[in-house]
C-alpha cells in the first residue's frame, strides 16, 4: 500500500499536478501580497501612508479589495462577444500557472525539471497577448480595441529582444534548463550572469517591463488616453483576474531574470528559496518603482526603443557571445 | 480624397454626416472622449476621428457645465454677483474676483487704498501659483506620471492654508470687495507667506530635477502641438499658451492695472510654441510670482484695507466698462453694462480658456491620440470657466 502510494506520488504526472496546485496557491497569496505592497510602495513614493484603515497598517486591505471584486455582479457590455469576453481573463491567467512549473526556487524546489524550461516559459507567456487581443475584440468598445491593437504590436516587438537576451545566456551555459543555468552561477557573486552579461540583463529587464505592460510601457491600458485600454469594460472578477494575471506575470519575469542573471538561489546564510524569493521581490519592487516615478512613453517612441536600440544591442550581444563561446570555449 | 469628402472635412461633426464617410475612405473610427474621460478634466467632450491612432479631426463639444453665470449677473445685485466670480474659474478665483471688482470700481470711479492694492497683488499671485501647481500635477497625470500631483498638492496645501487665514475659504474665494478687500492681512499670514516663498523657491529646482528634465517627459512634450504666434493670435489665445509661442503679452505689463507697474518682474516666453514651452513658461511664472509676492510684502504700506464710507446699496452710474486682468490661463475680461439700476444690465465674461480650447481642433489634427492628450493638457483648461 505504502509502496504504491509512494510510486503514485513520485509519478511525474502526480508531481506535476501537485506542483500546479501549489503554484495556484502561491499565485493567490502572491496577488494579495503584491496588491498590498504596490499600494504601500506607491504611498511611500508619494509621501502618504497608503492603505491604513483596514486592519493594522492596512494589512487586511487586499482581502477587502478581493472580497469587493468577487462580490460584484459580472457585467458584459451590450453587443459584446460574450464567449470571447469571458474567455479572455481565463486565457490570461491559465498559461501563467504553467510558466511557474520550470522555475527553480532551489535545486530541489522546482515544479518540474524540464530541459526546455526557458522555451516553455516563453511559449506560454506569449499567450497573454492572445488574451489581451480577445478582451479588446470581445468587449465591443473602441477603447478596448485600440488597447488590444497596441498590446499586440508591443508584445510582438518586445518578444524579440527578450529572446535575444535569453539566448545569449543560453549560448554561454549551453542549456535551456533554468535549473542548470542557475546552478552555473552558484559559485559566488562574481559568477552571476548580471556581471558576465550586463548588456543582456539590461535588454532583458527593459523588455520584461514592456512584456508585462507595466508603466512606463503600460500603453495597452494607458489610462489618460484609453481610459483603461483592453480592460475598460471589465468589472468585478473579470478585472480581478486580469489584475492577478498581471501580478503573476511580473513575478514570472522577475523569477526568470533571477534564475538567468542574478544567481538564482545563490546566497549565504539562509536557505536558497529565501534568496530566490528575495531577489524576485527586489526586482518586483524595481518594477513598482518605475511605475510610480516615470511618465508614460508614446507608442511610436516605445517601438523605436525596441527596434532601434534593444534589438540591435541584443543582436550584437548575441553575436559577441557566440564568437566568445566558439573561440574561448 | 474626393472633393466632396474634402468639403465635409471643413464642416463640423453636425453638418458633416460621418456615417457614409467610413465606407468611402475605409479605416476611420469615430471615438468619443468624454464628457467622462480621465484626460478631459471635468466635463469636456471631444469627438475625434481616428485613422489608426492618428487624429484626422477633433472637435471639442462644450456646454456640459454651463451654469448661466452671465445671465445670473442680470438678476443679481452688484454685490450679490461677487460670489459667482469664485465659481467661474475655481482655480484662479481671485483673478476673477479682481476682474469684476475692478470693472465696477472703474465704472464708479472708486479709489482703492494702496494697502488693499498690495494685498490684492499678494493674494492673487499666491492663487496663481496654486493654479499653476494643480495644472502641473494634472498635466503630468495626463502623461502617465502619477506621483508629481501629490507633491504639487503638498505645496498647494500650504497656499490654501495661507489664503484660508485671510479669505476664510480654500477654493472658491470671495475676498475682494468694491474699493478694497474684505479683511486685512494678519502677522501670521505675512510670516507664513515669507516662509512659503523661501521654501517654495527650493522646491522649484527639485521639481525640475525630478520631472522637467526627465527624458520621457521631454519626448512627450517637445515639438508636440507647435503653435505659431500667428495661429495663437488668430484664435485670441492669451496667457501662457500665447507666451509659449514667443509673444510677450501679459496684461499685467501690457495694460498695467493696480500696482503691477511698480513691481519688477519679467514675462517669460517660449521659442518654439510647443507643449514644452508652455510648460516651461508656467514653471518660470511661478518663480516670477514669488518675486512679485516678495516685493509686494516688502512694500506693503499701512492704512485702510477698504475704501471707507461705501453705501450699503451700491448703485453704479449709467454706462459701460471693460476691465481685464491676467489670470493663470490668460486674459480675463469683464464687460459690464449698467443702466443705473440695482443690477447690471448685461454682463459679459471673457474666459481665456474658451479661446485657448478653440485652438485644439487645429493643433490636434494629424497627431497621435497620446499627443492630443498632451496638447489638451498643455492648454490648461478649466471647463467651468469655458462653459461659464
Amino acid at each position: 500500500m505504502m509502496a504504491e502510494l509512494t510510486a503514485l506520488l513520485t509519478h511525474p504526472l502526480a508531481q506535476m499536478v501537485l506542483a500546479l496546485a501549489a503554484i495556484l496557491a502561491f499565485l493567490g497569496v502572491n496577488g494579495l501580497v503584491l496588491l498590498y505592497a504596490e499600494r504601500k510602495v506607491a504611498g511611500f513614493i508619494q509621501r502618504r501612508p497608503g492603505p491604513y484603515e483596514v486592519g493594522p497598517h492596512g494589512l487586511l486591505q487586499p482581502f477587502a479589495d478581493a472580497g469587493k471584486l468577487m462580490s460584484k455582479q459580472l457585467v458584459a457590455p451590450m453587443g459584446a462577444d460574450r464567449l470571447l469576453f469571458w474567455l479572455a481573463p481565463l486565457v490570461s491567467l491559465a498559461p501563467v500557472v504553467v510558466c511557474f512549473l520550470p522555475i527553480p526556487f532551489s535545486p530541489l524546489l522546482t515544479g518540474m525539471d524540464v530541459n526546455l524550461g526557458l522555451l516553455l516559459i516563453l511559449a506560454f507567456s506569449g499567450l497573454n497577448t492572445l488574451a489581451l487581443c480577445l478582451a479588446g475584440w470581445g468587449s465591443n468598445s473602441k477603447y478596448s480595441l485600440l488597447g488590444a491593437a497596441r498590446a499586440v504590436a508591443q508584445s510582438v516587438a518586445y518578444e524579440i529582444p527578450l529572446l535575444l537576451a535569453v539566448l545569449a545566456v543560453a549560448f554561454q551555459v549551453g542549456s535551456l534548463d533554468l535549473s542548470a543555468i542557475a546552478a552555473t552561477q552558484a559559485k559566488g557573486l562574481l559568477s552571476w550572469n548580471v556581471f558576465v552579461q550586463p548588456l543582456a540583463f539590461a535588454v532583458f529587464f527593459i523588455s520584461a517591463v514592456a512584456e508585462t505592460n507595466r508603466a512606463p510601457f503600460d500603453l495597452p491600458e494607458a489610462e489618460s488616453e484609453l481610459t483603461a485600454g483592453f480592460h475598460t469594460e471589465y468589472s468585478g472578477m473579470g478585472f480581478g483576474i486580469f489584475f492577478l494575471a498581471e501580478y503573476s506575470y511580473m513575478v514570472v519575469v522577475c523569477a526568470v531574470a533571477t534564475a538567468l542573471f542574478l544567481g538564482g538561489w545563490d546566497g549565504p546564510l539562509v536557505p536558497g528559496p529565501w534568496w530566490f524569493l528575495g531577489k524576485v521581490f527586489a526586482l518586483v519592487f524595481a518594477l513598482m518603482w518605475f511605475r510610480w516615478t516615470f511618465p508614460r512613453v508614446r507608442f511610436d517612441q516605445l517601438l523605436n526603443v525596441c527596434w532601434k536600440w534593444l534589438i540591435p544591442l541584443g543582436l550584437a550581444n548575441l553575436v559577441a557571445t557566440a564568437l566568445l563561446v566558439k573561440w574561448v570555449g | 480624397m474626393s472633393q466632396d469628402a474634402n468639403a465635409r472635412l471643413t464642416g463640423d461633426f453636425y453638418t458633416a454626416p460621418f456615417g457614409p464617410r467610413i465606407e468611402e475612405e475605409g479605416d476611420t473610427l469615430i471615438l468619443n472622449m468624454g464628457p467622462q474621460h480621465p484626460a478631459t478634466h471635468g466635463v469636456l467632450r471631444v469627438i475625434v476621428e481616428l485613422d489608426g491612432e492618428y487624429i484626422r479631426r477633433a472637435e471639442p463639444v462644450l456646454g456640459y457645465i454651463h451654469r448661466m453665470h452671465e445671465k445670473m449677473g442680470e438678476v443679481k445685485s452688484w454685490v450679490q454677483y461677487l460670489p459667482n466670480m469664485g465659481r467661474v474659474d475655481y482655480l484662479h478665483a481671485l483673478a476673477w474676483n479682481w476682474a469684476y471688482v475692478g470693472a465696477v470700481e472703474k465704472l464708479m470711479g472708486l479709489a482703492v487704498p494702496p494697502r488693499a492694492e498690495y494685498i490684492r497683488v499678494i493674494t492673487c499671485e499666491l492663487n496663481r501659483i496654486n493654479s499653476h501647481l494643480l495644472w502641473w500635477g494634472a498635466y503630468l497625470l495626463d502623461l502617465g506620471a502619477f506621483t508629481p500631483i501629490v507633491y504639487a498638492f503638498a505645496d498647494r496645501e500650504r497656499i490654501m492654508d495661507l489664503l484660508q487665514m485671510v479669505t476664510g475659504s480654500r477654493l472658491t474665494y470671495c475676498y475682494y470687495r468694491f474699493g478694497g478687500v474684505s479683511a486685512d492681512l494678519g502677522d501670521e499670514f505675512i510670516r507664513g507667506t515669507h516662509e512659503f516663498v523661501a521654501d517654495f523657491r527650493k522646491r522649484l529646482p527639485m521639481y525640475r530635477g525630478l520631472v522637467t528634465d526627465n527624458m520621457i517627459l521631454r519626448g512627450r512634450c517637445e515639438e508636440i502641438g507647435v503653435l505659431s504666434p500667428e495661429t495663437a493670435r488668430r484664435y485670441g489665445a492669451t496667457g501662457p499658451v500665447l507666451r509659449g509661442s514667443g509673444v510677450a503679452y501679459d496684461v499685467r505689463r501690457a495694460e498695467p492695472y493696480s500696482v503691477y507697474d511698480r513691481l519688477d518682474f519679467t514675462v517669460p516666453t517660449g521659442r518654439n510654441g510647443d507643449a514644452m514651452d508652455r510648460y516651461e513658461v508656467r514653471m518660470e511664472e511661478m518663480n516670477q510670482c514669488l518675486r512679485i509676492i516678495e516685493q509686494a510684502l516688502e512694500a506693503l504700506p499701512d492704512g485702510a484695507h477698504i475704501a471707507p464710507d461705501l453705501s450699503e446699496r451700491l448703485l453704479p452710474p449709467k454706462g459701460e466698462v471693460y476691465f481685464a486682468v491676467e489670470g493663470a490661463r490668460g486674459k480675463i475680461g469683464v464687460y459690464l453694462l449698467s443702466d443705473g439700476g440695482p443690477t447690471p444690465y448685461r454682463v459679459k465674461l471673457r474666459a481665456p480658456g474658451f479661446s485657448n480650447l478653440s485652438l485644439f481642433a487645429e493643433l490636434a489634427q494629424g497627431t497621435l491620440l497620446a499627443d492630443a492628450v498632451s496638447i489638451l493638457g498643455s492648454l490648461d483648461l478649466v471647463i467651468p470657466e469655458i462653459d461659464r
